[in-house]
């Protein structure tokens, strides 16, 4: 896509270095794919503090802007599976053990994907393996992918995906305070 | 006689931006066809555009790319502007001038360092070469953020700006806000001009195109934001003219219209742009340039990586000045009362030259909009540039074929995102 239409593009809230930074990717315009902005909507109004939240089309460089400094990122984002189960939660985490690692967790091609791509196609591993590369990425990644019903054109979550929104707000906030209270503390 | 067909297929093309796939036909030792194919769907905005106010076409436009939105708004204000007979105030020409350098640096940052460069230093993608040099790449991410700042600073975002309108910003910044961007700008234009010296240090095949280049052209500056249309065959004529010499076509193979100069192929963009402008280059730009082996035009489409990191520098040493002289726009637009006519506008997108023209009612609704970006002005010039490689190198197995015409889609840098959107190659050997 071209259009990464998020409402914004830089970290919000958290003056000085977060302890935790949630990232929320996605194009509220194409239905499903605005799970991760609307839960950055949702988390902007409990305002879990020393959390940096940012809304972001997934561009590499904006990605680690995103968590740069931040000992956590969560990232949330949504994706398409076969066969599909709109609204489930998966769980990724990704720990910081050196080159190459971890980002290959997140490299199951999705049935009939292709691979590599421009910096318009770039996905969250390829963020991963260059902020691995450069030494940028965060001590611990959570990913959180949502599963999608729909991608197509318009705004407003299917009824499935948005059902899940309360349950991946928890999940975030527990993410975010597992952290806090012990560092690489898991659900 | 034997009949020997090959066929080189790329069905995604990588590092490019957007979607289009790549098919090149050799038959009996000679190439039949090659053909870029843009399979983005088509994207209707020319169509949507009908109906709107002359006031949120900025808006909309903008919409068309993540990575030049600048362009799309700037081209769409001159067309409104020109259209509604309103010239802006030279403190807002300069502010649009300095928003676009912000776009030029972040753009062509991008392209050098994340897309281009591993093609000349043996690396599959960004992450690898990131691997093994990790300050370069840093730098080019510094770059890149150089050309956001400003973006942010004056648009209100980097991507899809928000404080632009028809006429002028919505708010205009004081001087003391731009004080902290001349000091990264200072620091990014050594970055900058680390970069020429380091992209002159590649090698570079020996190639030379012959096709007629047509860029903005703007006495006293390197155009960006505005100016007249020039090309090496001698055109010279205004934005309005430009449906009577560039003509639009439909091919089979491409959601992207194909387009002709007076009936030939023709080229935009850093190349067409450093041919026809290099002599307004700032001092910095041009000794930097000099320094870089490039000499008062460049027509090898290999060392467009060249001309993009002297632009970088030229857009980062006008950004200086514009920010030195900046007086604060008052107030920081300009009425534009709708008038039933039409308006036609170009800039210089970072791919190339950008034209749009609408057509006003005397409410302002449009009631006709069309967008000629630079990519799909490039597209026969580029599947020409395919047939010419190809023919050179069919002693190459189908692997190295593939990789080299890869390469020579990416130093046009192609947006078939804004052109219609990734590079799928084909090649049939018959």
């Amino acid at each position: 896509m071209s259009e990464p239409g998020g409402p914004a593009d830089g970290p919000r809230a958290a003056a000085g270095a977060p302890r935790a930074a949630v990232i929320g990717i996605g194009n509220p315009y194409r239905r499903d794919d605005g799970i991760g902005p609307a839960l950055v909507a949702a988390l902007e109004r409990l305002r879990p503090p020393g959390v940096s939240l940012t809304v972001a089309d997934g561009e590499p460089s904006q990605l680690l802007d995103a968590w740069s400094g931040a000992p956590l990122a969560v990232v949330v984002d949504a994706v398409l599976c076969e066969a599909p189960a709109p609204g489930r939660i998966h769980r990724t985490v990704i720990h910081r053990t050196g080159r190459g690692s971890g980002a290959d967790d997140l490299m199951v091609p999705a049935p009939g994907s292709r691979a590599a791509a421009s910096t318009h196609g770039l996905g969250i591993p390829d963020a991963v393996r260059l902020a691995e590369a450069l030494h940028q990425a965060p001590a611990r990644l959570v990913v959180m992918a949502v599963e999608a019903a729909d991608i197509g054109f318009g705004v407003g979550l299917s009824p499935a995906v948005a059902a899940c929104l309360p349950e991946l707000t928890r999940a975030v906030l527990t993410e975010v305070a597992a952290d806090h209270e012990a560092a690489g503390g898991t659900l | 006689m034997t009949h020997r067909s090959r066929q080189l297929r790329v069905s995604a093309l990588a590092r490019v931006e957007g979607e289009g796939a790549l098919s090149v036909i050799v038959e009996d030792g000679r190439v039949r066809d090659a053909q870029l194919q843009i399979y983005e769907p088509p994207r209707f905005f020319e169509a949507f555009l009908r109906g709107r106010q002359h006031t949120e076409v900025t808006d909309i436009t903008s919409r068309i790319c993540g990575i030049c939105p600048v362009a799309y708004q700037t081209s769409a204000w001159l067309a409104i502007e020109d259209a509604c007979g309103v010239t802006v105030s030279e403190p807002i020409a300069a502010l649009r001038r300095l928003l676009y350098c912000g776009e030029w640096i972040s753009s062509h940052a991008l392209h050098i360092y994340m897309l281009h460069a591993p093609d000349f230093l043996g690396y599959p993608d960004v992450v690898a070469l990131a691997r093994d040099h990790r300050e370069l790449v840093e730098r080019g991410l510094r770059l890149k953020k150089a050309g956001n700042a400003i973006l942010e600073t004056v648009g209100g975002r980097a991507i899809h700006p928000v404080n632009c309108r028809v006429g002028g910003f919505y708010r205009a910044p004081a001087k003391a806000e731009l004080i902290p961007l001349a000091q990264r700008l200072r620091g990014a234009l050594d970055d900058a001009l680390a970069t020429t010296g380091w992209v002159a240090g590649f090698d570079y095949p020996d190639v030379e195109l012959e096709h007629e280049l047509l860029a903005v052209r703007e006495p006293g500056c390197y155009a960006i934001e505005r100016g007249q249309v020039a090309s090496t065959g001698g055109l010279a004529f205004p934005p309005r003219e430009f449906g009577g010499h560039v003509v639009e076509h439909q091919v089979p193979h491409s959601t992207a219209l194909h387009a002709t100069l007076d009936g030939r192929g023709y080229l935009t963009g850093p190349l067409a742009r450093y041919t026809i402008n290099s002599a307004e280059l700032s001092p910095i730009a041009r000794e930097a340039a000099a320094a870089a082996g490039l000499g008062p035009t460049c027509r090898n489409p290999f060392r467009s990586i060249v001309v993009r990191a002297v632009e970088i520098v030229y857009a980062a040493s006008e950004a200086l000045r514009i920010i030195e002289e900046y007086e604060r726009p008052e107030p920081a637009y300009t009425d534009v009362p709708p008038v039933a006519g039409v308006g036609h506008g170009v800039s210089e997108a970072p791919r190339g030259l950008l034209y749009h023209r609408y057509q006003l009612a005397a409410d302002g609704r449009i009631e006709s909009a069309t967008i000629i970006p630079p990519t799909s002005q490039n597209q026969a010039a580029i599947e020409a540039d395919l047939r010419a490689v190809v023919a050179a190198h069919l002693d190459l197995d189908d692997a190295e074929l593939t990789a080299l015409c890869e390469r020579t889609i990416r130093n046009y840098d192609p947006c078939i995102s804004c052109a219609a959107h990734f590079l799928d190659l084909r090649v049939e050997r018959r």
